[in-house]
């Protein structure tokens, strides 16, 4: 097509729920044939790195359904009232909300945050990691997968003015 | 509608959003133009989703059906 679209996003978070967003619709924009900058900004760095290790944090995070990936149906359609009081104290509970995560995003057919991410890369995705969080957070540039550029608000500004959407996650 | 010859298939099913517009994408590329892709999915959102990616791609989506829980796509390469 003669006037390919142009998708700008800011990814500024880093936990499991978030990191889903900027990924999908990336990948998802390629896929439709427009040409996608992510600009990846504060904790969204950490969706840089040659590891991926975002985990979802239930407390503070009200609205967020917690149930079971696993069992009978009536079982899985159980919402658990699970108190700040134990979801800010218990040791391991991100983790274990995390694995439950996973598993119910397997269970469903959601692809892994790591397939989109290669799906991204290997189709031209262009990933600009923000110098200054990086300088600030102490990341290097070999920490991050191959391919990242770095840059500032000057280099998501000057493709975001000329995309035709413009997000902020 | 279902005497459309397809050249490729691709089963979809089981898989959600957005995988199956991504590996569709990926398999009509591996086509030629005017070849046909039969697509199968399970993900109730695929109707509209292939509507859309058939629109902004310009291949041509020739039909969808639906049988029992199966959505059935036929998309043209362009």
């Amino acid at each position: 097509m003669s006037d390919t679209k142009k998708m700008a996003l800011i990814a500024s978070r880093g936990t499991l729920d978030w990191a889903y967003p900027p990924f999908i619709l990336a990948s998802t924009a390629v896929a439709m044939d427009m040409e996608v900058q992510i600009f990846f900004t504060f904790y969204g760095l950490t969706l840089l790195k040659k590891k991926l290790d975002a985990k979802v944090a239930p407390h503070s995070n009200p609205s967020m359904p917690m149930k079971m990936p696993f069992g009978p149906k009536a079982f899985k359609n159980i919402e658990w009232p699970i108190p700040n009081l134990i979801s800010s104290n218990l040791p391991g509970f991100n983790d274990v909300a995390t694995t439950l995560m996973k598993k119910t995003f397997k269970s469903k057919g959601v692809a892994t945050v790591e397939q989109l991410r290669d799906i991204c890369v290997e189709s031209g995705v262009k990933l600009v990691g923000c110098q200054m969080t990086m300088d600030v957070f102490g990341f290097t540039k070999d920490e991050f997968i191959d391919g990242v550029e770095l840059g500032g608000a000057a280099t998501f500004l000057e493709f975001a003015a000329e995309a035709d959407i413009q997000l902020f996650v | 509608m279902s005497d459309v010859q397809a050249n490729m298939e691709l089963d979809c099913r089981g898989l959600n959003c957005p995988l199956p517009i991504l590996k569709t994408k990926k398999a009509i590329e591996t086509l030629n133009t005017g070849d046909v892709l039969k697509m199968i999915a399970t993900d109730p959102g695929s109707i509209n989703d292939m509507t859309a990616w058939t629109k902004r791609t310009g291949n041509e989506l020739i039909s969808h059906e639906e049988s029992g829980d199966e959505y059935i796509f036929f998309i043209r390469k362009k």
